[in-house]
């Protein structure tokens, strides 16, 4: 497989998987708006950061209201993180890659894009937006479906995997970075509830609020809530979850080439060191300093990936 | 699908009536097409010539279907329009959802469009195809055995049979490949012979293209949509199969392989990218063929081979499908700027390192201002007469053209020589008398520039329309494969169609669409 293919594989999952989590991240913000309108804007301000884009929308806007924000993140195009923009150079990246895709996957990112074009032909109304969003995570959900179920389990498709996990890992860690101060000891002595709504956006930005509550019941604290996103690896969206498959993945790609890689140790290693628990030493650490470190170690891990298997020159 | 010159046009011609409203064509209630006379150009009537006529290949000059259409029109017959109104609307979304599209250059963020496709198939009775096929085969060696004489011993030059100005001084002549023996000896690996009719027996050449012919996708993608709406109607028809073409063009591009391949060779696509407008037809081929699809960055030379990036590293490739021109191909050797070639991929090439499909330098052979000499090469080369004639054509860097030319302008089609996909053309008859005289005064400047054609009168094809079949103007490309081992040519080719009512445009850059492609079996 040429390395620039293995390459737009992986490029293409990330950007699916950026999308869709930026879907959650409004959705989220969307319902705080919704039901505490005087932290919105503070609510949308971390939804902005979560998603790296907060300095070019103070750049381009006044205030943080609800409309502004969600359209900023849909389909403005001075935001080149807007979902629009990231579907469209998945999609680049499908075309650049389709002789390596089967026709069904293929089908489902090049209708997810033409459905997204669609959509976003003007501002959404505030009424449309469930809907919209709803739709962005059902055409990733055809996505996925038709990766698992048509590809061949060649290089190909653990490169596409890889990029999943390897975006949502930095996802989930982004999202309780910005949060983190919710859930310092500091703020919120631990055992003690922190704010309801607070913690349940952060669990609704990951789609974990009910698989939360039927975990740990009733019982929320920073640390449970911390050890559901970083250390359950039953949980889809933890770290603990996306380095396992990155590490499996991987794995496959070295099996497949009968070559070991940096990049394949690296995962290993990420998987080892930092995903051992328990939690509480994560915290007795200082659990931003824990986080800043997990990205680092995963966009390290994403260049190792690049060179090791020469998605450029 | 751009990169193509237009049929002939003739006028606009409002006095060809649409079929009315699904008037099923059957013999007694058919729409007598091609005696309809329409409008005559004005100095065509000047001089008598009569009105233009229009050969409809399902109709002929008669109104009485023809024999090749006659049981596809049984068929249609009997099928409610409804029907097929859906179908053709789902054919649509269908090409849309897989991505059959081309980019249209300049348009905002690399548009892309669909090209049209009509649901009514071409089709071509045995006998046709068997003459067409003749022609197109004699043709495509005379091709290849020019090339290969022009860049070598110029005997055809030596014998004044073509002007040696005309070659050397044509940007299209490239001085590296003299000398140059490629692989299998095989120059056109891959041509497109476009053709037109005007008659039941009347077919000319319209066109060579023998550096990178596009098109062929369609050809295939137009099959496999018919077959997925009308599978009915291949049980009644018996007609040839076009679905080896990938195969066959993985058989043919690895006979040719290079001095220096060793085993089984490698064959890779390469293509511009992603943007280019035939980006589909490139993956598409790739895809078919099971070869990596590679650019230019992915390529290197590496141990006097050229070879592609992998994820375990270089990998040499043994033949190169390269679907861009001569002048990217390599930096080093000729446009320096070029970004979409491989640099010393020239090098590897004159060593035995690599195959290059089509060969740098065959477009001296598809050069507008050669086309009028090709009965003289093909006589040259093969002995014999050209089977399949081409379109009479003055050459204005003759005087005597020239005057002639200038003197009938209205009614010709000038072409500029290097000109490609219906640009910097003029349209006679179509063109307003501010446009000719325009255009006259760019001819008297620069005559060598230029070649002239008479307005043919295209044959048509109804179209499937809301309101009925309606018949439009066709074109043919038929395409051909060359090895050691023989041509192949697949039977048919791509119909490209004018989608509006009198045009004789089928460049899919200005509104032409395609049609499925039907040689019946004997």
């Amino acid at each position: 497989m040429l390395g620039k293919t293995a390459g737009s594989l992986f490029w293409m999952a990330r950007y699916l998987e950026r999308s869709e989590n930026t879907a959650r991240l409004i959705d989220a913000g969307f319902h705080i708006a919704l039901t505490r309108s005087a932290t919105a804007p503070a609510e949308w301000k971390s939804v902005l950061e979560t998603a790296g884009v907060a300095n070019a929308y103070i750049a381009a806007n006044a205030d943080f209201t609800s409309a502004h924000v969600v359209d900023f993140l849909l389909r403005d195009p001075a935001n080149p993180s807007s979902i629009l923009s990231i579907v469209k150079q998945a999609r680049d990246n499908a075309r650049t890659a389709r002789t390596y895709l089967t026709r069904e996957v293929w089908e489902a990112v090049n209708t997810g894009w033409m459905t997204l074009v669609a959509l976003l032909k003007r501002p959404v109304r505030e009424d449309d937006l469930p809907d919209v969003l709803a739709t962005i995570r059902r055409q990733n959900g055809q996505v996925r479906g038709a990766l698992t179920g048509t590809m061949l389990r060649g290089d190909g498709f653990h490169f596409a995997q890889l990029g999943t996990f390897l975006e949502r890992a930095d996802n989930t860690a982004r999202i309780l970075d910005v949060k983190y101060y919710l859930l310092l000891p500091s703020v919120a002595h631990i055992g003690s509830s922190i704010d309801n709504v607070q913690w349940e956006t952060i669990l609704r930005s990951v789609s974990a609020h009910r698989a939360y509550r039927w975990l740990y019941g009733a019982e929320i604290s920073a640390l449970k809530i911390a050890e559901f996103l970083i250390l359950y690896a039953q949980m889809p969206r933890s770290l603990a979850f996306c380095c396992e498959r990155m590490a499996e993945h991987l794995g496959q790609i070295q099996h497949i080439y009968a070559e070991e890689t940096e990049a394949g140790r690296m995962a290993a290693a990420l998987c080892r060191e930092r995903l051992a628990g328990p939690i509480q030493s994560i915290f007795d650490g200082g659990l931003h300093e824990y986080l800043r470190g997990f990205l680092t170690a995963n966009a390290a891990l994403a260049r190792q990936v690049e060179r090791d298997y020469r998605f450029v020159e | 699908m751009t990169s193509d010159s237009w049929p002939n046009l003739v006028p606009p011609t409002p006095a060809i009536p649409d079929f009315p409203p699904f008037s099923r064509i059957l013999p007694s209630r058919a729409v007598v097409l091609a005696s309809t006379p329409a409008a005559p150009p004005a100095s065509n009537a000047a001089k008598g010539a009569g009105f233009i006529r229009f050969f409809d290949e399902m109709q002929g000059q008669g109104g009485e279907v023809r024999a090749p259409y006659r049981e596809f029109c049984d068929w249609f017959d009997g099928e409610d329009p409804a029907r097929i109104h859906r179908k053709a609307q789902q054919a649509e979304a269908f090409f849309r959802t897989i991505g059959i599209t081309f980019n249209v250059y300049g348009a905002d963020g690399g548009d892309e469009r669909l090209i049209p496709f009509d649901v009514v198939p071409r089709i071509i009775a045995a006998g046709e195809w068997r003459r067409l096929a003749r022609g197109i085969e004699q043709r495509v060696r005379a091709l290849n055995a020019f090339l290969h004489d022009i860049y070598h011993r110029q005997e055809i030059l030596r014998a004044g049979r073509v002007p040696t100005d005309l070659v050397a001084r044509n940007d299209a002549f490239l001085p590296m490949m003299m000398g140059m023996d490629p692989p299998g000896g095989v120059y056109t690996h891959i041509s497109g012979i476009d053709i037109v009719r005007t008659g039941a027996d009347e077919f000319y050449v319209l066109e060579d293209n023998a550096r990178t012919p596009s098109g062929v996708s369609y050809m295939l993608e137009n099959r496999e949509t018919m077959l997925q709406m009308f599978p009915e109607l291949f049980a009644r028809v018996a007609v040839r199969e076009v679905g080896d073409y990938p195969i066959n063009l993985l058989k043919s591009l690895s006979a040719c392989a290079p001095p220096a391949c060793k085993g089984t060779p490698t064959v890779a696509v390469l293509t511009p990218g992603i943007h280019n407008s035939a980006y589909f037809e490139h993956s598409f081929l790739a895809d078919q063929m099971g070869a990596e699809l590679v650019e230019g960055h992915d390529l290197r030379v590496v141990a006097g081979r050229i070879a592609m990036r992998t994820t375990q590293g270089y990998r040499p490739i043994d033949v190169l499908y390269r679907r861009v021109d001569d002048d990217y191909l390599d930096p080093l050797n000729f446009r320096p700027d070029s970004l979409l070639g491989v640099p010393g991929i020239w090098d590897v090439y004159r060593a035995g390192g690599i195959t290059i499909a089509n060969a740098p330098g065959t477009g001296i052979a598809d050069d507008k201002a050669l086309y009028s000499y090709m009965p003289d090469i093909i006589e040259f080369y093969t002995g014999e007469k050209a089977l399949l004639p081409n379109v009479p054509t003055w050459r204005c860097s003759d005087p005597d053209h020239l005057r002639e030319v200038l003197d009938r302008l209205p009614e010709l089609v000038v072409k500029e020589v290097h000109g490609s996909g219906g640009y910097g053309m003029l349209v006679g008859p179509a063109a307003s008398k501010k446009e000719i005289a325009a255009f006259r005064a760019k001819l008297e400047a620069n005559p060598g520039n230029y070649i002239a054609q008479p307005t043919l009168s295209l044959s048509t094809v109804p179209i499937f329309t809301k309101a009925g079949l309606a018949p439009r103007h066709v074109d043919l490309r038929p395409f051909v494969l060359m090895s050691p081992q023989g041509l192949t040519i697949t039977p048919g080719g791509l119909t490209r169609v004018a989608m509006t009512r009198g045009s004789l445009v089928v460049n899919s850059s200005q509104g032409g669409g395609t049609k499925d492609t039907w040689v019946l079996e004997d």
